[in-house]
């Protein structure tokens, strides 16, 4: 699998590192629309990660409607429309800002502060 | 389906027993067992098959119980120890003769195949191979007489990482069809980060835990913090060490929400193992 690439020693956990770079792969259009994603055991073997662990990252991408399960022959790219595209990429942008935020609040840091730091190293 | 169903599997040593062990592995499956030397891990294994006698308890191996169908589920397992010393100033081929007696599924194209792909060289005697060609050889044979489950006591143990990486990536082609499954002992828990799907614990002939390996992690946190955080946490910690910053500790993940200011870390499946060994015996 191109472009995939998950770390066992990141805090995150692995199913949710994969959910994340297929469903921005999908959002940036890098994994075609009704295309054939790999089976999960294929994907584990190749990933050299658990089977389960697949099939928690898929099910979740199904659940939030990236792919669909064709019974018998596999899961496959959904069709999002270009609304729908910018609506996943704003609830993604939106759960990894939560959990910067909550960081940065933890170091005592205000929002006028947090607002230099982007004007300067963004 | 469980292809595997231990329950409450019992065996007295005079000094060590094997308390009441059970947990299933289901079909197309990787789990690893793991524990400290002396554990029970070797035992376990070589309760299910019989190759000790346990008290009590019950094993059922493609839902057939192993004290009635015995033979019949033998046919159909492939299983490996760590002592080889009965055929090892034997050759391969010696040895093959042998074995394909016993089995009559056995597929001699495989078995051709296998040799190949594996590199082993059929004229060689056991003791002239290198454990990981000893296991790979294990394997051959299993695969062979089409086993549907691998039972492998420590078959990483001696192995370099390079060959200890081959090994697991073998493993986890051999289930990616779903239908075989292997369960496999070891202490070297970076094994099972790369391929297990689940974990069973066993301490001093307990189970401590069997889960799927991210439920196993998920269910324990490491803590830290400063002595005084120590003295309100320590009865709920598995066990603890002090440094000169204060405490690192194990503790379940269902516990934590009592303690809501404590810096906690996920573990590796070593933090849990090695917390668990320094715990008492009353863990």
């Amino acid at each position: 699998m191109k472009n995939i690439q998950v770390s066992t020693t990141s805090k995150k956990p692995i199913y949710q590192q994969l959910f994340e770079q297929i469903s921005s792969n999908i959002i940036r259009g890098d994994l075609k629309t009704d295309s054939l994603l790999p089976s999960i055991r294929t994907a584990a073997k190749e990933l050299r990660i658990s089977v389960i662990t697949v099939k928690k990252a898929w099910e979740e991408l199904e659940q939030k409607g990236f792919i669909y399960t064709i019974p018998g022959k596999g899961c496959f790219i959904a069709k999002l429309t270009e609304h729908e595209k910018e609506k996943k990429k704003e609830e993604q942008i939106l759960s990894r800002l939560k959990t910067h935020l909550s960081y940065y609040k933890s170091l005592g840091l205000q929002k006028e502060d947090l607002i230099d730091y982007i004007k300067k190293y963004y | 389906m469980s292809i595997l169903e231990i329950k409450g599997l019992t065996k007295t040593y005079p000094k060590f027993t094997l308390d009441h062990v059970s947990f299933t592995l289901e079909e197309g499956y990787i789990m690893g067992f793991i524990g400290a030397n002396g554990a029970g891990k070797t035992t376990t294994l070589k309760s299910m098959l019989n190759l000790v006698h346990p008290e009590d308890g019950s094993v059922k191996i493609f839902g057939m119980d192993m004290k009635q169908k015995e033979r019949e589920i033998k046919h159909r397992i492939g299983f490996m120890f760590g002592e080889t010393a009965f055929y090892s100033k034997r050759k391969l081929k010696q040895i093959t003769s042998v074995v394909k007696g016993f089995y009559q599924t056995w597929d001699e194209s495989m078995y051709q195949d296998l040799l190949v792909k594996f590199d082993l060289d059929e004229d060689k005697k056991l003791e002239q191979l290198s454990q990981g060609m000893r296991v790979k050889y294990s394997i051959t044979l299993a695969l062979s007489h089409q086993a549907e489950l691998l039972i492998l006591d420590e078959p990483t143990t001696g192995l370099d990482p390079v060959a200890r990486d081959e090994l697991l990536e073998l493993f986890q082609e051999l289930i990616e069809n779903g239908k075989r499954s292997i369960l496999f002992s070891t202490h070297i828990t970076s094994d099972l980060e790369k391929c297990a799907d689940y974990i069973t614990f066993i301490k001093k002939g307990k189970i401590v835990e069997t889960a799927t390996k991210d439920d196993f992690l998920d269910d324990y946190r490491v803590v830290s913090g400063t002595e005084e955080e120590l003295q309100s946490i320590q009865k709920d910690l598995i066990a603890f060490k002090k440094n000169s910053f204060g405490f690192n500790g194990l503790i379940k993940t269902v516990k934590l929400d009592k303690y809501p200011e404590i810096a906690h870390a996920n573990p590796s499946i070593d933090d849990i193992m090695i917390y668990y060994a320094k715990a008492g015996d009353t863990q």
